[in-house]
């Protein structure tokens, strides 16, 4: 009998921890399609944050290290300076890359880093049992923002490929979703190209990866999916807002 | 005879670190040990290695976490505010164990403190410092030859143990010049099967981690890092004994608190009192069998200390008390003088501890 689907071979066949409905078993799928397709599992090196995806060194295939919070580029850093020949990639969600790390997160794509960051913007701390996060958005309920996120309070939600865009460093930063069918295929590009640029040795690429987190937002799944559609998306809009040897060629 | 070149404490650390095969520096900015990251930044990229100035000391440290899990020899350096900060990477190296080299050129605290001389991070670097059980190998040079020899020792030891060998280096031997050699040093190299390096297809996956989430596997792991630690603890103690054959009292002390207490010793002994010292060269493994033996022939101790008083309590316990120990300190930046360390020499002699 034909074999019509399967599981990429970067990806571990174990079960993976995350709740029902959570989109990082989509997100590490594209990750681990790309490597396949790219043929870099036996070089490629991961780093895993703290938070959600911290068990993500089991889920991978390939060589992998667990970093501290938010700290994931700087080790990230240390394997790729050390190790040039090897593919780097980090997997992080938004308080370790957008509060606790965003030095390092600021200064490796200053840097220009020739690394690879899947930063996955679910708008809270969802292993911790669904706190604020930098990017949670106005008026949202977390467990730490119980009355809805007051910007006058606690500040504005940050985002973050706006800001590393206006960076002179960073070789290609992109925002994408991973919603719905369309969204997900985009997202794949992206992320393809986020690796395929450290390949050519372009330097640092980051894909924002808009997502969902049903069981800290309160949500059915469907209902977070449609929530990221129509809370999320116009705050953080999908769009390449940096990518510069696409810049040069229009040059 | 040994060729010999004059250079300072600091430019001896780094010089020592790429001729044992590091070609790995990451750090920030901090006094008084600016002079290694200078050295390095000027010549690493000469041999092909990599000098890089990270945003932090915080990226520093886990920027070396990554180097030293892809199996290369890495190394920072900082002075003690900026050792606090890499605290928590010096737990995850610890807790993954992987080995790197950490160089402390101590300053005087706490908080922002000074800038002089000071021995006061004796405890954060022979009792933690980050979170969790685990140890660190910390040595502690008392001249320049010997930072460049513990370096290159300190190396050998964190790659044959899988940890951090921290030097504990204050800013007067940082800053000092005196003439070394380096012909006699011994580079060991080991096999790194653990490292990342990519699995070329060829094997399972490596990984580095300090995560046991299941409690019974995380005790494993610490039982196994501790049975470790005991043999470093059986086997790497090093110190230096001066004096100590007919001694009736014992001055006790590290880095350059030792050459101070040197010159207090051999005063002493010119006054007739029969007096030695043991220098701790390992504070970590304390040198325990050398402290119990002279405890049971020694009338008492002296500690001698650029702090209020962190060693002593290793004395005590190691000694199991067995003597009364006195404490001659100084703190901030200051340091006593040979006078100051006989006067508590001319004391304890006359019985007051």
């Amino acid at each position: 009998m034909a074999v019509v689907f399967e599981k990429p071979k970067a990806l571990a066949d174990i079960p993976l921890h995350y709740c029902p409905g959570c989109p990082h078993g989509i997100i590490h799928r594209l990750v681990a399609e790309v490597i396949d397709e790219l043929g870099i599992e036996g070089k490629t090196i991961g780093v895993a944050p703290v938070g959600c995806a911290v068990m993500a060194y089991d889920y991978f295939n390939c060589d992998m290290i667990e970093a501290a919070h938010g700290r994931a580029p700087a080790t990230a850093t240390g394997i790729k300076r050390s190790r040039p020949e090897n593919i780097v990639f980090t997997y992080q969600g938004d308080g370790d890359l957008a509060s606790i790390g965003m030095a390092e997160t600021v200064h490796s794509a200053a840097r220009n880093e020739n690394i690879t960051v899947i930063f996955v913007n679910n708008a809270i701390y969802g292993m911790t049992g669904g706190q604020m996060a930098p990017t949670s958005l106005p008026g949202q309920v977390t467990q730490t923002s119980p009355y809805g996120r007051d910007v006058n309070h606690c500040g504005w939600p940050i985002k973050v490929c706006e800001m590393l865009a206006t960076l002179e460093g960073p070789e290609y930063i992109t925002r994408v979703a991973v919603n719905n069918v369309k969204n997900v295929k985009n997202a794949k590009k992206a992320i393809k190209k986020a690796f395929e640029n450290q390949i050519a040795d372009k330097g640092f690429s980051l894909v924002e990866v808009v997502s969902a987190c049903p069981t800290n937002w309160g949500m059915t799944p469907q209902k977070a999916l449609e929530w990221v559609e129509s809370d999320m998306l116009p705050y953080y809009p999908i769009g390449v807002y940096k990518d510069r040897s696409a810049a040069k060629e229009e040059k | 005879m040994a060729e010999r070149v004059l250079m300072k404490g600091n430019e001896a650390i780094a010089e020592a670190a790429i001729r044992a095969g590091c070609r790995h520096y990451f750090g920030y900015p901090i006094t008084p040990q600016t002079e290694i990251a200078a050295y390095m930044a000027k010549k690493m990229p000469k041999i092909g290695g990599v000098f890089l100035q990270a945003e932090s000391e915080i990226a520093s440290i886990n920027m070396v976490y990554g180097a030293a899990a892809a199996g290369v020899r890495v190394m920072t350096s900082s002075s003690s505010p900026g050792i606090s900060l890499k605290a928590e990477g010096l737990s995850y190296i610890a807790g993954s164990d992987v080995p790197a080299l950490v160089v402390n050129v101590q300053r005087g605290g706490p908080g922002l403190g000074g800038i002089q001389p000071s021995q006061s991070d004796y405890f954060q670097a022979t009792k933690g410092g980050g979170h969790g059980d685990y140890r660190m190998i910390v040595l502690a040079p008392a001249s320049v030859q010997e930072m460049a020899s513990l370096t290159i020792k300190g190396f050998n030891l964190a790659d044959k143990y899988l940890m951090t060998s921290m030097i504990l280096a204050d800013g007067t031997i940082g800053q000092m010049m005196e003439p070394i050699s380096f012909e006699d040093a011994e580079i060991e190299t080991y096999e790194k099967p653990w490292a990342l390096t990519g699995t070329e297809g060829k094997r399972k996956h490596n990984v580095v981690n300090s995560l046991y989430l299941k409690p019974d596997q995380l005790e494993v792991k610490n039982f196994e890092r501790y049975e470790r630690y005991k043999v470093v603890e059986e086997n790497e103690p090093m110190w230096e004994e001066y004096m100590m054959e007919d001694a009736e009292y014992c001055v006790v002390a590290f880095g350059i608190a030792s050459r101070v207490a040197k010159n207090a010793v051999a005063a002493a002994r010119a006054e007739g009192i029969k007096v030695g010292l043991i220098r701790p060269i390992t504070l970590w493994p304390f040198p325990k069998k050398a402290l119990a033996a002279a405890a049971d022939k020694v009338k008492g101790f002296i500690s001698v200390e650029l702090n209020m008083g962190q060693m002593i309590e290793d004395i005590k316990l190691y000694t199991q008390c067995k003597r009364p120990v006195a404490l001659c300190c100084r703190c901030g930046g200051m340091i006593p003088s040979p006078d100051e360390v006989l006067e508590s020499i001319r004391k304890a002699q006359k019985g007051e501890f």
